[in-house]
């Protein structure tokens, strides 16, 4: 277990030595999003910025006209919000190589409560033309995102949770844009998650096989682009479907998976995240619990969809 | 400095006329658009893309090329008419300006046009994109210089104040705003009864100006830029200006280019007038302001 954004300073520490290109823009957050460990190993590549985000991605903007490889270092929601108009005119539109590691996104941000909390960032960039979207599950999908991304040109929002939790997969994780991965077969259910959501999906799955429920888990960890055809694959024969994310039900993967169904093989969708409301400052626990993310209030809520699902149906 | 010889500011002044009726022409004909702000940085457009800038218009991606942004993008039709004189591309395709399928936006749009370095038009972006060219431009050890005009209406965008911020802490001596501090913004304050007016020195425009009794060179100086004050309608001034920005930066510290002008300069109707920041010429006022420029019947300058 290692957290993401360990892995993102490492992986960019790594790539930094061989690629002089990479450079680290932080608006004075580096000690919490990690970028302090790539100051200190490459310091010439290191620009801090100050507590001014705005003007942070102007200048990634600047530095990638320039033929640098600029990734930010901030809070997710100080992109996605503060800044987003800068993402979107001066990254997104111009489609400038400006990477976005966007940590503590999400609802568990370490006690910091609704200012820093991020659980609208999927519905805000998804919706932003030309920009890649990417929610990786731990920190092996992320140091392997960071890889592609640094090599791809192009605007690349990276979400990245604070906290480290269950690894989901090995250091022989290989990244492919759009790519959905099919990590637990199930009969009866199918959750399908992103982020790091899914390694308490996967633990959801175990509860409710304890309990004698089928529940498979689909990760989707690449928002945008999605391989929409492997999706609707793999949620296709299963009974009851949910889309589980740390984000608001809006607009986010829930939102995603409702427009393919809908347009392509409509059917009924769960969709289980924060019910269009504000977060709080609070413990992780606390807050998965209260807003129904936590495995075991997962698991009780596939319990009782699925014994509302007519017989015929299942 | 060849601007001291009468015949090369004459050659600048007839570029400007030709400008300007470019810029009303080009909006009447698109039946929308800015003006008063593309006239009121015109002098500083034909000084900068004539004499100063280090660009290769049949090579606008020539990398060692001097950057410029229109951090004020709703005067990008005055930007369009310059570059056109300049030879980026053919004077007619001004009659596209706002159509659709346009290289020429109403706001520049850098994945359109080539030979703009960014894309503007939310006011407030522009220094922030150029002070990573210039940071960008250090790095790579290059010698080129980032200048980036902006509006003193839009100096009232939080934004412009970190850039200012961030630029002087890294002593970007290879980066250069200039203020077209024509007076006025697209509506603003009512005048007060004791407070400046905009447009000009003189003070003849008819709203407040953007930042009345306030001194935006100070404000600069304040954060360790070095700021020079300027007319921003006197060519050898703005050429002077800039060459001592470029000459000056092993001194490192970013220069302000405060160049007072006035808002929608040269057309009489049009000057200190907050209601021609946007405005479609009648056919009268077209006519008039063609005898004003002295433009002939086939719209070259006489």
């Amino acid at each position: 277990m290692r957290a993401m954004r360990d892995a993102w300073a490492e992986t960019l520490i790594e790539l930094a030595s061989s690629d002089p290109d990479i450079v680290v823009l932080d608006a004075d957050l580096a000690t919490s999003t990690r970028a302090d460990a790539f100051a200190r190993a490459h310091p010439e590549r290191f620009l801090e910025m100050g507590i001014a985000e705005q003007d942070m991605v102007g200048v990634a903007a600047g530095l990638a006209s320039m033929g640098f490889v600029p990734w930010l270092s901030s809070f997710a929601v100080f992109f996605t919000h503060r800044a987003l108009d800068q993402v979107r005119m001066l990254v997104a539109q111009a489609h400038a190589n400006v990477k976005i590691g966007a940590a503590y996104s999400g609802l568990l941000t370490g006690l910091t409560g609704k200012t820093h909390q991020d659980v609208q960032d999927l519905a805000i960039m998804r919706a932003m033309p030309g920009m890649t979207v990417l929610a990786p599950a731990d920190a092996f999908e992320c140091a392997s995102m960071v890889r592609w991304a640094s090599a791809t040109p192009g605007p690349v929002y990276l979400r990245l949770a604070r906290d480290a939790g269950d690894d989901v997969f090995d250091a022989g994780y290989a990244f492919v844009p759009g790519r959905v991965h099919a990590l637990r077969e199930g009969r009866d259910a199918l959750l399908v998650s992103t982020g790091a959501q899914t390694a308490r999906c996967l633990r959801a799955a175990a509860l409710l096989e304890a309990a004698g429920v089928s529940a498979g888990v689909l990760h989707v960890p690449s928002l945008k682009p999605l391989d929409e055809d492997g999706l609707l694959d793999a949620v296709r024969d299963v009974p009851l479907l949910f889309s589980v994310e740390e984000h608001t039900v809006l607009g986010g993967l829930g939102g995603l998976l409702s427009e393919i169904l809908s347009a392509r093989e409509p059917r009924r969708l769960v969709r289980i995240g924060l019910e269009d409301c504000w977060g709080e400052s609070a413990p992780n626990d606390f807050l998965l619990e209260k807003h129904g993310l936590s495995p075991e209030r997962v698991a009780a809520r596939v319990v009782h969809e699925s014994a509302a699902v007519p017989r015929r149906d299942r | 400095m060849g601007l001291s010889e009468p015949s090369a500011d004459l050659h600048l002044t007839t570029l400007a006329r030709h400008g300007r009726w470019l810029v009303v022409s080009t909006v009447a004909g698109s039946g929308g658009g800015h003006v008063g702000g593309p006239l009121s940085a015109m002098d500083l457009l034909v000084a900068l893309f004539f004499r100063v800038l280090r660009i290769r218009p049949d090579d606008p991606g020539w990398a060692d090329r001097d950057r410029f942004i229109l951090s004020k993008g709703h005067s990008s039709v005055g930007l369009y008419a310059v570059m056109a004189l300049r030879g980026y591309f053919p004077v007619g395709e001004l009659a596209t300006f706002d159509k659709g399928d346009s290289r020429l936006q109403g706001h520049p749009d850098m994945t359109r046009l080539p030979g703009l370095d960014a894309s503007t038009g939310s006011l407030g972006q522009g220094l922030a994109v150029g002070l990573g060219m210039a940071l960008g431009a250090r790095m790579r050890g290059r010698d080129l210089h980032t200048f980036v005009l902006l509006g003193d209406g839009e100096c009232q965008e939080g934004m412009v104040w970190e850039s200012v911020q961030v630029a002087a802490r890294y002593r970007l001596g290879n980066l250069t705003a200039i203020v077209d501090q024509n007076g006025l913004q697209q509506y603003g304050w009512p005048l007060a009864e004791d407070g400046p007016r905009g447009a000009d020195a003189a003070g003849t425009g008819d709203r407040a100006d953007p930042w009345p009794g306030r001194s935006l060179a100070a404000a600069f100086e304040a954060f360790g830029w070095r700021a020079i004050e300027i007319d921003g309608h006197d060519f050898g001034a703005v050429e002077a200006a800039c060459l001592r920005a470029r000459d000056a930066v092993g001194e490192g510290r970013p220069t302000a280019i405060l160049a007072r002008t006035v808002k929608g300069r040269g057309i009489s109707f049009a000057e200190g007038r907050h209601g021609w920041h946007t405005r479609v010429a009648t056919p009268e006022e077209l006519e008039r302001a063609r005898l004003e420029l002295d433009i002939d019947a086939e719209g070259l300058p006489r």
